[in-house]
């Protein structure tokens, strides 16, 4: 080991696969993220006021990708994204078939894992698919402690189920959306096993699917190279660390309020 | 009247549409478990037919055999249940003892300590790959299990939890009224508070056993000889470009998914609950 000073920071910063694999993480963080709070707010609502009976049942349901291996689920799902006979490329065949709609989805089966631009909308989906039942869970304790009769009293005003959702749970919401989604967005920011396996550890067609932290693994135990994938960890735990500040400046309660 | 009428219709209506889409959406979550145990009990080139399978084949044995031949898929799964479990131990063990000293004990530099042990849960995982690789290499510790189950076994979240469970139900009387009675502190531990804390030991051991047996980054950074790998890592060694023997794949897949499916069906309340604790607060 040789003192470099900033050598290893300076390397990283005008390399090229680093802003790449640095859009990368931005693009998987958001696509695969913000729709995790979409869907999970909104469900967690129906679950929260129409099932009774069957509410851990269906919990379970969306839950259960949360505590499954990584490394099995994206083996299923390259199964799945396969090209030729996967299931979701004859899912989208048959739905090509269709009259009228079959217009909007392709005819020809598409490479999921293989060419450049799907392979960020595949990885997605999995993260997607494994946390969306975390946040549902996060937001359905939120529901727990607005009172009712916040409601009862809205009801009586005449406003609509709409209008409720919207001036009374979305904003009795917001420290759990601010809390969740500041999650996410750490998480996704370190996105690593998915991308891994979906690509073969190799990041996939012209890097397409290959995020920060993987390449930080790569030069550090392909490349060998643990100067430089120490300067890389730090200047992206720098961009987490500012992304999570810049979510707080516009999710936290200000002053008397909350 | 009618207009009442037409209204609870409406909402009727609105209720099964609610209905449905939770449930599709379901499914949608489902499906992916399903078709894994399906591809499991059929070769490769069953699975990539037209239509695929969709119903359970007889393959499974077969897949076994090329799972055998392939991976050292035995001691992987043997690997990987042993350090599932030491891991478990161990930090059921250091993790109440920590939470308990945090909860009861007055000691210098308690707020300090604890906060610094608070901050280990904000460092993200990448940043803590290098150094883990390098202290072990310098322990001689890359290959051995225990490079998997020691680091972690006073785990931040483990001493948070247990701290928590103390605060609120373990009165201090109790504690006092032991140590006046003259029973020694590691009696107190041993026949106190450990008995108290069985519903938070259960919780954080499913959760540890659980993330020990998924646990990818921890052994593809320190096991290094395929002989070491613990499941994930076999089975991920398996895929190739050319050449993936996916049947086999899936087999194994479902193996290491089945375990969590038994531990999910009996304690899915407590799971959650003990997975998003830190959250709720």
């Amino acid at each position: 080991m040789t003192y470099v000073g900033l050598d290893n920071f300076i390397f990283t910063l005008e390399d090229e696969w680093f802003w790449k694999s640095i859009k990368n993480t931005f693009w998987l963080a958001a696509v695969s993220g913000i729709p995790q709070h979409l869907i999970a707010i909104p469900l967690a609502c129906v679950i929260h006021a129409q099932f009774k009976r069957t509410r851990n049942a269906t919990v379970g349901a969306y839950f259960l990708p949360y505590i499954t291996s990584t490394v099995a689920i994206a083996m299923m799902f390259s199964t799945l994204f396969s090209t030729d006979y996967g299931l979701i490329n004859q899912v989208i065949a048959r739905a090509a078939e269709l009259p009228l709609l079959g217009g909007f989805f392709p005819q020809q089966p598409i490479d999921w894992l293989g060419e450049s631009q799907f392979i960020k909308p595949a990885i997605s989906f999995v993260v997607f698919w494994k946390y969306v039942g975390f946040n549902t869970v996060l937001y359905l304790a939120a529901l727990q402690t607005i009172p009712k009769d916040m409601y009862e009293a809205a009801t009586m005003d005449g406003a609509n189920q709409w209008k409720q959702f919207w001036y009374i749970t979305l904003p009795s919401l917001k420290p759990m959306i601010f809390f969740g989604v500041t999650l996410t967005l750490i998480g996704g920011l370190q996105l690593f096993e998915e991308p891994f396996i979906l690509t073969g550890g190799r990041g996939g067609s012209d890097q397409a699917g290959m995020t920060t932290a993987m390449y930080m693994y790569r030069t550090a135990f392909d490349f060998n190279d643990f100067g430089t994938a120490s300067a890389l960890s730090w200047i992206l735990f720098v961009f987490v660390a500012i992304l999570t500040w810049l979510t707080n400046l516009t999710f936290k309660p200000r002053g008397g309020e909350a | 009247m009618s207009e009442k009428r037409h209204l609870s219709e409406n909402q009727a209506t609105s209720v099964f549409t609610a209905y449905l889409m939770v449930g599709l959406g379901a499914l949608i979550m489902l499906a992916p478990f399903y078709f894994m145990f399906v591809f499991a009990t059929h070769s490769k080139s069953e699975i990539f037919t037209l239509p695929p399978p969709l119903w359970p084949g007889t393959a499974f044995i077969d897949n076994l055999r090329i799972l055998t031949e392939k991976i050292h898929f035995w001691s992987s799964l043997g690997w990987s249940l042993y350090i599932a479990l030491a891991s478990t131990a161990l930090t059921l063990i250091f993790c109440s003892m920590g939470g308990y000293a945090f909860a009861m004990f007055e000691f210098k530099f308690k707020k300090p300590l604890f906060l610094l042990v608070m901050g280990t849960m904000l460092i993200p995982s990448f940043l803590g790959m290098i150094p883990t690789f390098m202290i072990m290499d310098v322990l001689g510790w890359i290959d051995q299990p225990h490079a998997l189950y020691i680091p972690g076994a006073a785990s931040a979240f483990g001493i948070f939890l247990m701290r928590q469970f103390v605060l609120t139900s373990i009165p201090r009387d109790l504690i006092e009224a032991a140590r006046m009675d003259g029973c020694s502190e590691l009696g107190i531990y041993a026949r106190i508070v450990l008995p108290l804390l069985q519903p938070a030991l259960g919780t954080l051991g499913l959760i540890t056993f659980i993330a020990s047996w998924n646990n990818f980054i921890g052994p593809l950074v320190v096991m290094r000889s395929p002989e070491m790998y613990t499941l994930p890592l076999a089975l991920r060694s398996m895929q190739s470009p050319v050449d993936t023997e996916w049947g086999a794949l899936m087999a194994g897949s479902a193996i290491a998914t089945l375990p969590l499916l038994i531990l999910f069906a009996f304690s899915s309340k407590r799971l959650i609950e003990g997975l998003t604790s830190g959250a709720v607060k």
